[in-house]
């Protein structure tokens, strides 16, 4: 049975949620689909985290223990990650649409010369008919928020094998399984596959940078959109979330305008979070803005249009300007 | 010293950055042909490093842009010649339409080596497609290394070291100068031009070649070349959740507040 495969990501000798988050969300597809699912994983004493992989539902794990690979590089990784598919052709091949997943999957699937789907905020397990009018069965369906315009595109690869997509971080949670059993490791000759060649790129330093903000994890978030106006207003978003004990986050067309830093970008090409209390200002709720907001507790839409989009996903619609409706809930906050 | 040949990949995309002015319709689709066309911003970061990188070698390099588009593209080209570019090819053809990212680098590799270009930089990603894809799968199909989300190039000795941005930082790594590199949007600004090369650039002749000039298999083009198919794509409806609908006013927000607080929604 041609199994799933997810690539899987280490970060300080750690697995990283997000791919955690894939093994969760391959194991559903794996039982529509009435099979298992493997990992790889490469770095460095990565061997121990087979036991997590096993908590998580996963069937076997393809290690690749070697020193020279305790940071990603993209030349030993895409040839460890491509010779365990081309022995195994799983049907499906998952990776994180982080900067690593996002560096060798599409490596990979030229190498293989399969299709890619980029940035996947659902995948289903469906039926389709491709262009030659031939139905397939079982097929994985990727879907992502379309290149321009409020719409999902659902993409498909029915020709080539595996299938493959990245997906991003925090778009399902991750869960352990009720009853693991321990798998099978399988352990990568690293020393005959790899070549020289493979390390002609090298790393002269890594600097691992504070964040600025810890958004991902905030229970409150108070973002601002295009029409907050200004970066002056922007500061006052800062007041408010400093009052709720959250932090600011903003929409494209916000950090486009200059109104505030590109790391606090929410959305497809953004962070993905999960709030208790989301305050949507000056935001239109364009898809590829909500697909990384839509899941917070309560939602707040601060803006002059009653129509706009996003406050259909609201908890509550405030119809009024930014600026005199964020000063307002300062001026009642404070009390 | 011979003179290295630098390929630049761009690509012209629509200007969805423009926020006023352009709203999807009820079907969610937007009309691209009310929008502005330009050359895709992260491609712009590309070119100066690209023109400092032709500095440092004393400008003993050629620049040659090249993209893949319909015949308008020429234009994007036109301005990576008068931003300083010194040659410029357009891949156009019906038979290269329709590519997925894997046939659109199929495409773009063999210009590469038709052009006979050793270094190759590109944008990260395309505002219009966001995969990122088509920097590692030329790379991949050239053989090359490939170094991604760069923010700075220096040339040393006959290396180059590039360090790139990612999530939690930055790294700085060397590779040799046969490699492919994706330029994000942290690198500097593309420089503006004199007035004089602008003038001088109107009329530069821009290198058209189908895809029969690129001398490959036909059947790894376009849309016969592509593995990935777009099924369908659909308006999101989302019906209303039925929220509290308030107004600006002080006693609105008031309540609004004290009833966060009751619930806990707010501490
Ligand atoms: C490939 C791709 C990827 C993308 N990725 C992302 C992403 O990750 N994240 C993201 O956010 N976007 C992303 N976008 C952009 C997205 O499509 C929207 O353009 C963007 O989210 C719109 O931001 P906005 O709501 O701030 O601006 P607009 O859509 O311009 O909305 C502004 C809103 O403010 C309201 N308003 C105006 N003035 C006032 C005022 N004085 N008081 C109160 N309200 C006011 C208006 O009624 C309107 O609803 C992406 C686009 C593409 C094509």
């Amino acid at each position: 049975m041609e199994n799933i495969i997810v690539f899987c990501e280490t970060r300080n000798g750690e697995l990283c949620d997000v791919s955690l988050e894939l093994v969760t969300k391959a194991r559903l597809l794996a039982e529509e689909l009435g099979c298992k699912v493997d990992a790889i994983v490469i770095g460095k004493e990565v061997s121990s985290l087979s036991k997590t992989l096993f908590e998580y539902g996963i069937n076997r794990v393809f290690c690749a223990d070697d020193e020279r690979l305790s940071e990603y590089l993209t030349l030993p990784y895409t040839r460890i990650v491509t010779s365990v598919v081309a022995e195994q052709h799983p049907q499906i091949f998952l990776a994180g649409a982080t900067n690593v997943g996002r560096d060798l999957a599409p490596r990979v699937a030229a190498e293989l010369q399969c299709g890619l789907t980029a940035d996947c905020t659902e995948l289903r397990i469906g039926e389709c008919e491709d262009t030659a009018g031939v139905k397939h069965e079982n097929i994985l369906l990727q879907i992502r928020p379309n290149f321009v315009g409020n719409q999902l595109t659902t993409i498909v690869s029915t020709s080539s094998r595996p299938q493959m997509a990245t997906m991003r971080e925090g778009v399902v949670s991750k869960q352990r399984v009720d009853n693991p059993v321990a798998g099978e490791i399988i352990t990568i000759n690293t020393q005959s596959l790899l070549t020289e060649e493979d390390f002609a790129v090298s790393i002269l330093k890594r600097e691992v940078e504070a964040r600025k903000s810890n958004l991902k994890g905030a229970k409150v978030v108070v973002a601002g959109g295009y029409g907050v106006g200004s970066r002056e207003n922007f500061e006052l978003l800062y007041r408010l979330a400093e009052l709720l004990h959250g932090e600011v986050g903003s929409t494209r067309a916000a950090v486009d305008a200059g109104y505030c830093d590109h790391s606090t970008m929410i959305g497809q090409t953004g962070v993905t979070v999960r709030p208790k209390l989301y305050i949507a200002v000056g935001i239109s709720g364009q898809v590829q803005h909500t697909v990384g907001m839509e899941k917070s507790g309560t939602i707040i839409s601060i803006n002059r249009d009653p129509e706009a989009p996003i406050n259909k996903i609201a908890d509550y619609v405030i119809v009024g300007d930014a600026r005199e409706c964020v000063t307002h809930l300062i001026d009642q906050l404070s009390k | 010293m011979t003179k290295i040949k630098i390929a630049l990949l761009i690509k012209q995309v629509i200007d969805t950055r423009i926020s006023e002015g352009w709203a999807p319709g009820a079907d969610g689709t937007v009309d691209r042909n009310a929008l502005p066309a330009i050359i895709n911003p992260e491609d712009l970061h590309a070119l100066e490093q690209t023109l400092r990188l032709k500095e440092q070698l004393g400008g003993n390099a050629e620049i040659v842009a090249i993209s893949m588009g319909p015949q308008r593209a020429a234009e994007a080209l036109r301005e990576c010649i008068w931003r300083g570019a010194d040659d410029a090819v357009l891949i156009s053809d019906r038979k290269v339409a329709g590519a997925d990212t894997l046939a659109t680098s199929y495409a773009l590799a063999l210009a590469i080596k038709k052009v006979g270009a050793s270094l190759i930089f590109a944008g990260r990603q395309t505002i219009d497609g966001d995969t990122a894809h088509v920097g590692p799968q030329v790379a991949q199909a050239l053989g090359i290394p490939q170094i991604t989300y760069a923010e700075e190039v220096a040339l040393e000795g006959d290396s180059l070291v590039v360090k790139r941005r990612l999530d939690d930082g930055f790294e700085v790594v060397k590779s040799p100068l046969k490699a492919l590199i994706t330029v994000g949007s942290s690198a500097a600004k593309c420089r503006f031009c004199n007035a004089k090369r602008m003038l001088r650039s109107r009329k530069a002749e821009i290198k058209t070649w189908s895809a029969a000039d690129l001398d490959g298999d036909l059947s790894r083009f376009g849309l016969a070349g592509s593995p990935t198919q777009v099924l369908y794509s659909e308006p999101i409806v989302t019906e209303s959740k039925g929220g509290v609908v308030l107004t600006s006013s002080i006693e609105d927000i008031a309540t609004l507040v004290a009833e966060l607080r009751s619930n806990h929604t707010i501490e």
